[in-house]
């Protein structure tokens, strides 16, 4: 099978180029797999995701993405400006138009169907993430990009958005790409989890990584619990010692 | 009727209008008021350069605008609060400008033409430059229109789809370069801002989408031009700020209507 985006040794600084975001990460992603991206704050989620995208400069390593390659990308926390008036119809033809029956098709599978005429600045927090999710999804994804998609949701808008992710998958064959918070609801819903923290420091099935001790390590040593990965996760401090198996590898070029 | 000063000045403003619509509903949607500012500013020294170098005004200002407009946003990345740099930048625009012409004797005496506008000395040459850099303008935005309008919306969602950010700011700053030095004749160098913000910004409240904004704004320039321009003839006030004064009529009423 070949991968849908296979990375090799990505190496990312930050801007300005004194630390590195990422130190030497390889990643695969075949079609149809559910990848998802956990991580404390600051371990370099999103910059791998943009580097996966070809939206960041690496400073060493090669990402090829399958030629062809079709990506719906929902990015983190899009800010919505109040300047545009923006409603959802408009917004799914941006940057290509689509006719009003493919919109009212995607909107009407996330879930969010005859909120055509709605603007985007009086959408709720769920609702907004639909329409991204929407957008995404036309034109055909073979691959979706969600980073953090579940921002600003509460509990029950977040298993309802990752049972949708599911669905989704389920009904066009789309592999999905996700960097999450949600440590607990998204280990179920992957085939694959990749623990990130600078660099990779565990992967595999959920249960796989989630009894690894480079996972604990990282997320508190009572890890069975996952409120003591929610705790660990808002409370995560830089400073912090998270032991040598994954120790955060950030290099500061002066003494901080 | 090309002969008429007042028909000749009309058509000057409306050829400014129908590019301040689409033109100020980018500068509003991307929060590049100051940013229009420093360029309409600069302006200023283009003149004083110009007049020096015994170019065409309109040749002077807009490659001075362009300059400032490529250093303004080198250094500012959208959305972020570099106001002091901006202001900086043009307040320090103007005033170099107004150093620069102070030593070419012939501006010292038309200088108000220049900050203020004279829109009704406007001759025939002139209208044909404004309306051909209007066209001009236009035809760049009419083709960019989708891409410049996601990139707007959000970056990572343009590069997603294969936009460079970066390209459409060129286009932008390029356009407003244009624009200013087209403006200067018409509303001055200190007013050109006005007219891309103020008819943007009361087209805002009344809109449901880009287009109608872009629409409704451009309509409200030209209103303005028409309304200011009576004015000024009838109670003889300076034609520039009686435009931008009829413009800002119409905001202050639009807020009344607005859709929120």
């Amino acid at each position: 099978m070949t991968a849908l985006i296979e990375a090799r040794g990505l190496t990312i600084l930050r801007p300005g180029g004194l630390e590195t975001v990422l130190r030497d990460v390889d990643f695969r992603i075949d079609p149809q797999e559910i990848v998802t991206v956990v991580g404390p704050n600051g371990s370099g989620k999103s910059s791998l995701i943009r580097a996966l995208l070809g939206h960041m400069p690496l400073a060493a390593g090669q990402v090829a993405r399958k030629a062809g390659l079709r990506i719906g990308y929902v990015p983190q926390r899009v800010q919505l400006d109040t300047t545009i008036p923006m409603t959802v119809r408009r917004f799914l033809s941006l940057p290509r138009r689509v006719g009003d029956d493919m919109a009212a098709q995607v909107l009407a599978r996330t879930g969010v169907g005859g909120l055509q005429s709605r603007q985007l600045t009086q959408l709720s927090g769920g609702q907004f993430q639909r329409v991204l999710l929407a957008r995404a999804l036309l034109h055909d994804p073979h691959l979706l990009v969600l980073d953090e998609p579940t921002q600003g949701l509460d509990q029950p808008g977040i298993v309802a958005f990752y049972q949708l992710i599911e669905e989704v998958r389920r009904q066009t064959g789309a592999a999905v790409l996700m960097v999450s918070h949600d440590l607990l609801v998204v280990m179920r819903a992957s085939d694959r989890v990749i623990c990130l923290n600078g660099h990779v420091c565990c992967e595999g099935t959920p249960q796989h990584v989630s009894t690894a001790p480079e996972y604990r390590a990282l997320f508190g040593a009572g890890s069975e619990g996952t409120l003591a990965l929610y705790q660990h996760h808002h409370d995560h401090d830089h400073d912090h010692d998270h032991g040598a198996a994954c120790a955060h590898p950030h290099h500061h070029a002066e003494a901080s | 009727m090309l002969d008429d000063f007042f028909i000749r000045a009309i058509l000057a403003g409306l050829g400014v209008a129908v590019v301040a619509g689409p033109l100020g509903s980018f500068v509003v949607w991307r929060r590049m008021a100051y940013f229009g500012d420093s360029t309409a500013h600069a302006a200023i020294l283009g003149v004083a350069i110009s007049l020096a170098f015994n170019v065409s005004i309109y040749a002077g200002t807009v490659l001075v605008a362009l300059a400032m407009a490529l250093t303004v946003s080198a250094l500012v990345t959208r959305g972020q609060a570099m106001d002091t740099i901006l202001g900086v930048l043009s307040h320090s625009a103007l005033a170099i400008g107004l150093v620069a012409i102070s030593f070419v004797p012939q501006a010292r005496s038309d200088l108000s033409a220049y900050l203020f506008g004279d829109i009704l000395a406007v001759g025939r040459a002139d209208l044909a430059l404004i309306w051909a850099g209007a066209a001009a303008v236009l035809a760049v935005l009419a083709w960019r229109w989708q891409r410049l309008l996601t990139a707007s919306v959000n970056e990572e969602l343009a590069m997603a789809a294969g936009i460079d950010p970066r390209v459409e700011r060129v286009v932008l700053s390029l356009a407003l370069a244009v624009v200013v030095a087209l403006s200067i004749r018409v509303v001055g160098s200190l007013l050109i801002s006005a007219m891309l913000i103020v008819p943007a910004a009361s087209a805002r409240g009344l809109s449901r989408t880009p287009e109608w904004m872009v629409g409704n704004a451009t309509l409200i320039a030209a209103f303005s031009v028409i309304a200011g321009l009576s004015a000024s003839l009838h109670l003889d006030t300076p034609a520039g700020p009686s435009i931008v004064t009829a413009a800002a009529a119409i905001f202050a009423v639009s807020q009344v209507f607005r859709r929120g």
